[in-house]
């Protein structure tokens, strides 16, 4: 019993990370048909805003060192900042191309933004120590676990329903939502593409920063590509929870994130290594059952 | 004439591999000439990825489908060739092989063959249900085969040394042996395209409900690609392999399949032409800035640019051909004929089929 409680909150945690970055994936893909590639190096250089810019093998804290609140501001202006760039330098030069393209461009900023970090920061991880106490277990139902796990997922859930008050009370959230379900006739009832999309890039940009904050936390390392395999999973959580549903890629996250801790756990100690064979298995698996994936959207359905 | 004419219509009907290998057979003797191994050197390994280039785009190119996991079969290439054609002494101690693999070391050709064979065998059995798929779906299943394969390998180390470098691979590809695969794989690449089924999958490309409609079985057609693109795409790796003599798994990964990808897009991934320019051109800005990277003496000042500045480089080409050339430098052409084409009497002559009907010009 206690193991499955501890296996749980572990599935749930991962899960939340997965969910908020497909999340923000998800946003941007509704109002402009583009798969950001580039969210997981928002995410890393929120997590590079904390140190200095150095080349030097150690971190010496810069953002870090300043007081919690101040921090989390300044973290998630900067990485906000970032996502509006290249939204107006980048995405919006290729707005009108096709959904490969506009692919094929976030990949071309993702490698930019990675070696443009590589080139201020250096190539190697580097240590951060933000927020040690988050490490301390707390006891719950008998089970040790790290408060940073109840962090996240509390953490998590408060951003979604946030998101969903945004979307559904604010006629900013209406018209966007109004923009993912079709674009033109949102355009011409009135609805401003350039401020939704831009709205859509800055929350994106603001739930990069929260994941940057609990992944930074949780592994206390920081490098060029610890966005990498987490968008990476959160890029096909989008998929298999149903491109363009925002419920799909929470859906979504969580499934993978749940999928990938219940494998750790069933897999043959011998097989644990080859873990995310399994998970890209299942993932393939439900594409083939499910190609449109488990939330199905009308609006999305590809055109020809 | 009527055996001029045919010598006329044949070359016409080959031109564009004809004139992309002349090109690269003048490039290839002229550096040879020079005698200058590091340049060399640096133009074999571009000759590689043009053969990696070349393969995405017999898939990619035709079909139109985004795909994500061709590195998959370039890293299934480079280590069968290595289990092939090592000697048997080195093969005891780094990796445990069956009997037929540990105790022979096989000849090159054949293993060459044979490791783009087995890439091509994988293609199939992963292309089956895959090839049902399409856009997105597509894009991201054939990434998760990359990432199911790119795992395995990582941690089977009976047969591949895990996460470690496998060295002492036989080293046999220098300059020409690289030209003469880009060559096949150009004739192959153009014969596909020029096939009924590669005309079938260009169609498919342009309407999927018009090439349904008039009787083609997409399914059939990206399957065929996706094989034969697999075969080049192994056969890049055991280029890679026996050109540098050692091959890691980490090298054949999301880094290079952006490069790979990156290379196709800018050159314009709807042509064969577009496939060989973007490798041509994106390996020439490479070197570029890695000399400025080393550092270039200009007037008296040595100019030099800091690392990493190769990579940023690379990216922002690709952004600048993205935003002013969303179909890349070549736009989806092929070389063209040089010759006026002859029209049919009191006709218009026949629009060029290679073209984006965008860019013609209205009729006014």
């Amino acid at each position: 019993m206690t193991n499955l409680i501890q296996v749980a909150i572990d599935a749930l945690a991962l899960g939340s990370l997965y969910a908020l970055t497909a999340l923000g994936i998800g946003l941007i893909f509704g109002v402009m048909r583009l798969i950001n590639f580039a969210h997981g190096d928002f995410i890393m250089i929120g997590g590079y805003a904390l140190i200095v810019p150095s080349t030097a093998a150690t971190a010496t804290l810069f953002i870090g060192a300043w007081p919690t609140p101040l921090l989390i501001g300044a973290v998630c202006a900067i990485v906000v900042l970032l996502a509006l760039a290249s939204e107006r330098l980048a995405f919006r030069s290729v707005r009108a191309a096709a959904p490969s393209v506009l692919l094929i461009t976030s990949f071309a900023l993702s490698y930019f933004l990675e070696n443009a970090v590589i080139m201020t920061y250096g190539g190697r991880a580097k240590a951060v120590n933000i927020w040690p106490q988050l490490m301390d277990p707390i006891l719950l139902a008998g089970v040790r676990i790290p408060k940073l796990q109840i962090v996240t997922i509390v953490v998590t859930l408060v951003l979604l329903v946030l998101l969903v008050l945004f979307l559904r009370r604010t006629p900013l959230g209406v018209a966007m939502r109004a923009a993912s379900e079709d674009f033109r006739m949102a355009r011409l009832l009135g609805v401003r593409a350039n401020l939704v999309i831009a709205v859509a890039f800055a929350i994106s940009g603001f739930l990069a920063a929260a994941v940057s904050f609990l992944v930074v936390a949780q592994t206390g390392v920081l490098s060029f590509h610890m966005g990498v395999s987490l968008v990476l999973f959160a890029f096909v959580a989008t998929v298999v929870g149903g491109m363009g549903s925002l419920a799909g890629a929470v859906l979504g996250g969580f499934a993978v994130g749940i999928v990938s801790v219940v494998f750790q756990v069933i897999l043959p100690i011998d097989w644990r290594p080859n873990r995310d064979v399994w998970v890209y298995g299942m993932i393939l698996l439900v594409l083939l059952l499910r190609p449109t994936g488990l939330v199905k959207v009308k609006s999305i359905e590809e055109r020809a | 004439m009527p055996s001029s004419k045919g010598v006329l219509r044949l070359l016409r009907a080959i031109w564009t591999p004809l004139v992309l290998a002349a090109i690269l057979t003048a490039f290839v003797v002229a550096v040879a000439a020079t005698g200058d191994g590091v340049l060399a050197r640096t133009v074999t390994d571009a000759l590689i990825r043009m053969v990696l280039v070349i393969g995405l785009y017999i898939f990619i190119g035709n079909s139109g489908v985004l795909a994500f996991g061709h590195i998959g079969f370039t890293l299934i290439g480079a280590y069968a060739t290595a289990w092939f054609t090592l000697p048997p002494f080195k093969k005891s101690f780094a990796l445990q092989l069956p009997g037929f693999l540990a105790e022979r070391q096989y000849p090159m050709i054949p293993s060459a063959i044979a490791a783009g064979a087995l890439a091509a065998a994988v293609a199939l059995i992963v292309g089956v249900p895959i090839m049902r798929l399409g856009g997105i779906a597509a894009s991201i299943a054939t990434l998760a085969v990359l990432g199911m394969l790119y795992t395995f390998y990582t941690n089977w180390a009976a047969w591949t040394m895990g996460a470690a470098t496998l060295p002492g691979i036989p080293i046999y590809v220098n300059m020409w042996v690289a030209l003469a695969w880009v060559i096949v794989a150009l004739i192959a690449a153009f014969a596909f395209q020029q096939s009924r089924s590669g005309l079938a999958l260009r169609a498919s490309r342009e309407d999927e409900f018009a090439a349904r409609a008039v009787g083609i079985n997409i399914w059939t057609q990206r399957l065929v690609a996706f094989v034969l693109s697999a075969f080049f795409m192994g056969i890049g790796g055991v280029l890679q392999a026996h050109f540098l003599g050692s091959i890691a798994v980490k090298n054949f990964w999301l880094s290079l399949t952006f490069v790979s990808i990156a290379m196709l897009i800018v050159g314009g991934q709807r042509s064969l032409t577009g496939a060989v320019a973007g490798a041509a051109l994106v390996s020439i800005i490479v070197e570029i800035l890695r000399q400025f990277e080393v550092g270039v003496d200009l007037g008296g000042s040595l100019i030099q640019l800091p690392l990493g500045a190769r990579e940023l480089g690379i990216a922002i080409v690709m952004l600048l051909v993205l935003i002013f050339r969303p179909s890349g430098i070549t736009g989806g052409r092929e070389i063209p004929w040089p010759f006026a084409i002859r029209r049919p009497a009191g006709g218009q002559p026949l629009p060029d089929v290679g073209a984006p009907a965008a860019s013609q010009p209205s009729p006014d």
